[in-house]
């Protein structure tokens, strides 16, 4: 089924900010495996110049998928959630995450298009602090698979 | 920690060393957790062949963390990955025995100035491409 095209364009203002924690840092990099010093011990961190222990590049995603779903939960935008896919993301950033960062997501529907037999929908999630410094910004594309046959 | 890679000393087209990563279901079961994405597909064997796959599949987000470790073990710094892009052209299926194992290479493509290299990563699992458009910006010494 279409997706509905007037969610092109909508921006969703933040809502909760996202507190980032030492805690959760380490455990979603133990989650992917990697023992990089950088994201569990302070003085590692900071011997690379950061202020804290900092966040793996796709650690962003616990704080963006969140937001951008506020859209593909919307019931107006007809999305069966069943048939998605995750097709693209990308993650610019300013400065890394790191424990101790506040941080507010402003999501906006980028775009919405047919391919062939899907839908394609395309959100931007920007991370910034409440002084309005930016962090970063995760695009995302969703594909939900069109019917068979 | 690895010696961190200086940009003047940086050539295009130098590889990045190939890693493999292993993976199991617990793996995705704790990802599943740090994430906050429960899609039963990640962990039902009986939900993911009920809609149609061979048996469960990790998170793409999982597999792109995997990949980005290249990035952040070669760099030295993980906060030196400024940039980090990738389309999913196949899933990693993670059966419940074996589990996968996730084959990541990555090259140097361009000098981007200021510092700044963009890297071209390959990812596969068994023969299959999991990743595709696979790109990103580190920034180095």
């Amino acid at each position: 089924m279409a997706l509905n095209r007037d969610f092109i364009g909508r921006s969703y203002p933040p809502d909760e900010p996202y507190e980032v924690s030492r805690v959760k840092i380490k455990e979603f990099a133990n989650a992917i495996g990697d023992p990089n010093p950088a994201y569990r011990d302070q003085e590692a961190a900071r011997a690379l110049g950061h202020p804290d222990v900092i966040a793996p590049p796709t650690f962003a995603i616990a704080i963006t998928m969140a937001a951008g779903g506020r859209a593909v939960a919307d019931p107006d935008l007809g999305l069966d959630y069943g048939r998605v896919v995750h097709g693209e993301q990308r993650f610019v950033y300013t400065r890394p995450i790191h424990a101790g960062d506040v941080l507010l997501a402003t999501a906006t529907v980028e775009d919405i298009r047919t391919a062939g037999r899907n839908e394609l929908m395309t959100t931007k999630v920007e991370l910034a602090t409440p002084e309005g410094e930016h962090v970063c910004t995760a695009y995302s594309s969703l594909v939900e698979r069109g019917a068979e046959g | 920690m690895a010696t961190r890679p200086k940009y003047d000393e940086v050539e295009v087209g130098a590889e990045i060393p190939a890693q493999t990563y292993p993976v199991q279901r617990l793996n995705l079961v704790m990802y599943a957790g740090a994430s906050g994405d429960f899609n039963p597909i990640h962990w039902n064997e009986r939900f993911a062949k009920a809609v149609g796959l061979p048996d469960v599949i990790a998170h793409g987000m999982y597999t792109m963390a995997e990949a980005g470790r290249l990035l952040t073990d070669w760099a030295g710094d993980p906060g030196a990955v400024v940039e980090y892009g990738v389309r999913f052209s196949a899933p990693v299926v993670v059966p419940d025995e074996e589990g996968a194992t996730i084959q990541v290479g990555g090259k140097v493509e361009e000098k981007l100035g200021d510092g700044k290299v963009a890297v071209a990563i390959t990812a596969k699992a068994g023969d299959a491409t999991i990743l595709t458009r696979a790109r990103a910006v580190v920034q180095l010494a």
